[in-house]
């Protein structure tokens, strides 16, 4: 047996993972600064955990991250339809298998025996946030050039309602990121496999 | 640094899940996850600041001049902004500028000249009167602030790009600037300034402009961002040498774009 029959994550899956995860913690603190500029409910976030100063410089890292962002996704969902990983790795998945899943997890009869194969739950989890990802992006163009894209617009129901949409999208993502470190704090070699691909 | 538990090695299913939920259930355990997160950030930030805070900041600079591009690119000069009934103004407009609402300027309308200069024929200076018995428009649209807020209003007044060519304007020119009553100043590309919806906007909802609102004329473009739009003006001028502007020498983007 040869050192890549052992690979859990190829390369490039591991170079997009963590660019897309510096990309998300400067569009996340940048984008909380911009929130506090106009609040849209009736809190705002400590400005320890913003980045940027004032408006206009999360507003510079925000609109420069936003490349890294959008061209690292591209490159992600580029290669994992490409390669067939996505079709490998997140089907066949069923309602019914989350749920089962999601029952066995509960009762910890959950194995992480192989690394290289996502139970159901990880799946949704990971499909949706790619699909949060989607959104958040699509959101953010209408917020960044609503007369430009008209139609993106009226997909979301005009620009004051694609702003909760960015927001309540930003709101999902963080909350996947929570569980996901605590997930890999619990199993810490998922961390180990993600830098080295083993 | 992540603490092992002994228990992930018997793998006792039940008390992996209690104590999974036990930890993040725990404050100092969250305020674990949000510090590590915040000190990933500002390593980010000091790793920038060892190198030089300033590159950094040339760096984000240079990005909005190639966004400034990508806007320009983008701005497509027969996309109209929607415009909306009248039933659905907001009321009352919100006040915006850089100073509070006790220091709004006031501009006497008899001593009020509209200078225009620059690469333009006709550098005579406008009174009120004059630009009043132009042919006016009106528009319903919404006002999109830099901090995110929005407002629709109703806006009357001079087709810009009607204006321009009654000055004899060259419309080659890369830049038309503005300098104000208030001290603002700011400056935009051509193609929005010959936008249909362009307006050098004299009245406010069916009203003179009042004064909050940057009498006796402001420009009006519903494809720009809110600082884009300067009120009281005083003078135009059409270049080619960029001319900045109040926020966007502190780092706005200069597009401004929506």
């Amino acid at each position: 047996m040869t050192d890549s029959s052992f690979l859990i994550h190829p390369a490039w899956l591991r170079a997009t993972h963590w660019l897309n995860a510096l990309a998300v913690v400067i569009m996340t603190m940048s984008g909380w600064r911009i929130y506090n500029a106009s609040p849209l409910f009736d809190f705002k976030f400590a400005k320890a955990i913003t980045l940027g100063g004032w408006l206009g410089g999360a507003i510079q890292w925000h609109f420069a991250a936003m490349w890294l962002l959008a061209a690292n996704g591209l490159v992600y969902l580029v290669c994992n339809v490409a390669t067939w990983r996505l079709a490998r790795k997140f089907f066949p998945l069923s309602p019914r298998a989350i749920v089962a899943d999601l029952l066995a997890a509960s009762r910890g009869h959950l194995s992480h025996a192989d690394p290289r194969q996502y139970n159901a739950v990880q799946r949704a989890a990971y499909l949706c946030v790619i699909a949060d990802a989607v959104l958040l992006v699509l959101s953010g163009l209408v917020l960044w050039k609503s007369v430009q894209f008209p139609l993106l617009r009226e997909l979301l129901g005009g620009y004051e309602a694609a702003r909760r949409v960015h927001f309540f999208a930003m709101a999902a993502l963080v909350a996947f990121v929570m569980v996901h470190l605590a997930m890999v704090a619990l199993v810490p070699r998922t961390l180990l496999a993600m830098i080295r691909g083993r | 640094m992540i603490e092992k538990s002994p228990r992930l090695a018997a793998i006792d299913g039940d008390a992996v899940v209690k104590e999974a939920l036990r930890r993040i259930e725990q404050p100092s355990r969250r305020l674990f996850l949000q510090r590590s997160l915040t000190l990933g950030g500002l390593s980010l930030l000091t790793g920038c600041a060892i190198v030089d805070e300033n590159s950094v900041e040339r760096a984000l600079m240079k990005v909005s001049r190639f966004n400034d591009r990508v806007q320009g690119w983008l701005f497509d000069p027969k996309q109209l902004a929607p415009s909306y009934p009248e039933s659905m103004i907001t009321r009352p407009f919100p006040f915006n500028a850089y100073y509070d609402e006790d220091e709004i300027r006031e501009v006497d309308a008899d001593s009020y000249r509209l200078e225009v200069t620059g690469m333009v024929a006709d550098r005579h200076a406008w009174t009120l009167a004059e630009l009043q018995a132009l042919p006016q428009t009106d528009q319903v649209t919404r006002h999109i602030c830099v901090e995110g807020w929005s407002a629709i209003g109703k806006w009357g007044g001079v087709n810009f790009a009607s204006f321009l060519a009654r000055v004899g304007a060259d419309t080659s020119a890369k830049y038309i600037g503005f300098k104000c009553a208030d001290d603002y100043y700011t400056s935009i590309d051509m193609p929005t300034a010959l936008h249909p919806q362009t307006l050098l906007s004299l009245s406010y909802d069916g009203q003179p402009l009042p004064p909050r609102y940057g009498f006796p004329m402001k420009l009006r473009m519903p494809t720009k961002l809110g600082y884009k739009n300067p009120k009281h003006i005083q003078a135009i001028f059409v270049t080619n040498t960029y001319p900045g502007g109040y926020w966007e020498d502190q780092g706005y983007n200069w597009f401004g774009g929506s």
